[in-house]
């Protein structure tokens, strides 16, 4: 018998089975569209931490107050404020001299705050931080300006917002928010009234990063933050922008030495501040999630070869329910070739089908997950890759053929006299 | 020359080291366009013999020529080419394919061999048989009778040299058992070499010649002095 019609004849067998056929493709199915979900996933959040890099910026240092985690759990979880961070280590920080490589370096603090204008008020975050802010981080105004130097070092009232803030306290109004004055009012500082600051921009929304809604803060100059909403005298993180990628290193212990100089350390073991490279953070969530990847492929993996195991089972099955017609196909002269060829054909052709259903309905998920991420704010990009159907399908029709082999072999090896017997 | 020749013929099933004889030196010739009963009470040796003669099994001794070739030479692939192009089956109990149309059923032979026009050859074989009208039909939509013609027509459809039946009536009541005779007999008459196994007189006597045998030995071998000629009414068999 020609390949042709024996296709024929397997589709004739599958379709006049159709539903033993469908439950049979069942695990196939599934272990297929968890291939094309997992990796479609992996390749998404992958996307979405390397895109919160460039959202960032590169080459971005963080200085943040107390030692490193190697001595047990940072204080600051316990509570207790860490204050080591001062406006004077900015200042040496940016000396050329000292830290060559620095291209930019900006102080920040942070804090929450109701934000009120005429007769709305929203609950929200603040940066304080310098005009350099906007040389370190990637950002683009949506309208207006950030503040300048002068406006800054004269610790003018101004304030720059986030674009969720801008719209929960002007949206609908048809009023334009630069130029118009808002009252901030620390959450921490009941005292204290609110601070009238005048509105001089709006950022371009910039989505999540980190689980942290970029859009819903209020930035203004870094001495109204520190002293009039806080009334601290310290800082809670510098930024340092690197010129070069390559000169990374050489800037950490740059920034390190010049730290341990104003603070007064001799040993590595007293520091007081922790150098963060946001590439290293990034490569260690890319390990764990490569990691996670793997895993959950092989997890996938297993599915698939459970799935095989059904095959396998209801091959034997179907050769055992089939033992009369083998003996009339051998009969009237069917090959133990033929018989075995039609039975792996008749494996082949399920998982091949069930590899097509998982593709379809694995794309479809990895969509929806897509459109909820999106809907959610991350930037999460659809991909199903060719690499991971073609990994799919092969995998499944080799599914099809390792577990369908012993059934087809079992077939074609039946005594055809028998066989006519067999009740 | 002889179409099948058989000489001493012998066969032994082993199970377990213990060793059965079911046939003993059979020796017989069958030429041509004859028309043979094999008959025998149940456990003789006849349905063993049968799928000897029909490629289904092989001897354990003495010699089997078909067509004056010595079939101890022939590989399984040969003898499955020999049961698709030389050879027809009519079971007893029909051995149909469930969920496949008449016409499926009889096309089934020819997608083992190297012929084109299935369609066109199974619907002259089933029009032999007087089932022209029931084609698309389902096999469990059918009666026993049809299923038999049916399965006549499949034996038929690869214009073999040889039809094998095995008790072709025991499963159907005298009017059908009736009209497949009256076709057995008719495919005789045309030209068709005919080996019918069965334990009943009555239908052995509608062959031209019988071979009894009793515990794997023939006792007799001799011509039919009165044949019964099966007829039947228009209506079943056209």
């Amino acid at each position: 018998m020609d390949f042709i019609g024996t296709i024929k004849l397997v589709f004739r067998t599958l379709l006049a089975r159709k539903g033993r056929s469908f439950l049979t493709i069942l695990g196939i199915v599934i272990g297929v569209a968890g291939v094309i979900i997992i990796i479609a996933l992996g390749a998404g959040a992958q996307s979405l931490i390397l895109g919160q890099v460039t959202k960032l910026g590169s080459n971005l240092l963080s200085v943040a107050p107390g030692g490193g985690n190697e001595k047990g759990p940072p204080s600051t979880i316990f509570g207790i404020t860490v204050t080591t961070l001062v406006n004077s280590d900015v200042d040496s920080l940016r000396s050329k001299t000292q830290v060559p490589h620095a291209s930019a370096v900006n102080a920040m603090v942070r804090g929450t705050a109701t934000a009120v204008w005429q007769n709305k008020n929203v609950d929200t975050n603040f940066i304080g931080t310098e005009s350099s802010y906007s040389d370190v981080i990637s950002f683009t105004m949506q309208e207006g300006q950030f503040f300048n130097q002068s406006e800054e070092r004269g610790s003018a009232n101004i304030a720059v917002l986030g674009s969720t803030v801008a719209d929960e306290l002007f949206g609908g109004t048809g009023v334009d928010p630069v130029g118009q004055v808002i009252k901030v009012k620390s959450s921490s500082n009941t005292e204290a009234g609110g601070i009238p600051l005048r509105v001089i921009g709006v950022i371009t929304p910039r989505g999540s990063s980190f689980f942290q809604d970029n859009d819903d803060q209020i930035f203004l100059p870094l001495v109204i933050g520190q002293q009039q909403l806080l009334g601290i005298h310290y800082l809670e993180a510098i930024n340092i922008k690197v010129d070069s990628s390559s000169n990374i290193d050489q800037t950490i212990s740059d920034v390190t030495r010049v730290l341990k100089q104003n603070h007064h350390i001799q040993s590595n073991s007293d520091i007081d501040f922790t150098v963060y490279n946001v590439a290293d953070a990034i490569s260690v969530l890319s390990t764990i999630t490569n990691a996670l990847r793997l895993f959950l492929t092989a997890m996938a993996a297993i599915a698939l070869v459970v799935g095989g195991i059904g095959i396998l089972n209801i091959m034997l099955a179907t050769v055992a329910e089939r033992t009369r017609e083998i003996g009339l196909r051998k009969a009237v002269g069917a090959t133990n070739g033929a018989v075995m060829r039609q039975f792996l054909l008749e494996a082949g052709t399920l998982t091949f089908l069930g590899g097509i259903a998982g593709i379809i309905i694995g794309t479809a998920i990895s969509y929806l997950i897509t459109l909820l991420m999106h809907y959610l704010g991350y930037d999460w990009a659809f991909m199903v890759s060719i690499s991971s159907i073609l990994l799919a399908v092969g995998v499944s029709i080799l599914t099809g053929v390792i577990f369908g082999l012993y059934p087809a072999l079992k077939a074609s090896r039946l005594n055809p006299i028998e066989a006519l017997r067999y009740e | 020359m002889s179409l099948i020749e058989v000489e001493n013929l012998g066969k032994d099933y082993i199970n377990d080291e213990v060793v059965t004889r079911v046939l003993h030196d059979v020796s017989f010739k069958i030429k041509e366009g004859e028309f043979v009963a094999i008959m025998g009470p149940s456990g003789s040796g006849k349905s063993t013999l049968m799928h000897i003669l029909s490629f289904l099994d092989r001897p354990t001794a003495g010699v089997y020529k078909f067509e004056d070739k010595n079939t101890k030479d022939f590989n399984d692939d040969y003898l499955a080419k020999l049961r698709n192009e030389r050879v027809g089956f009519v079971f007893q109990s029909f051995n149909l394919l469930a969920r496949t149309t008449v016409l499926d059923n009889v096309r089934l032979p020819l997608i083992y061999s190297k012929k084109k026009n299935y369609d066109e050859l199974a619907e002259k074989a089933l029009e032999s048989v007087g089932m022209s009208h029931r084609l698309n039909y389902f096999t469990n939509q059918i009666s026993g009778g049809e299923k038999q013609r049916v399965a006549i027509a499949r034996a038929l459809v690869n214009n073999p040299a040889v039809i094998f039946a095995d008790e072709p009536t025991g499963n159907l009541d005298s009017k059908s058992g009736n009209a497949v005779m009256h076709i057995l007999q008719k495919l005789n008459n045309q030209g068709h070499t005919i080996i019918l196994v069965t334990h009943e007189t009555d239908t052995a006597n509608h062959a031209k010649r019988i071979i009894r045998i009793k515990d794997g030995n023939i006792i007799s071998d001799e011509k039919v002095e009165r044949r019964t000629i099966a007829e039947t009414d228009k209506e079943l068999v056209k």
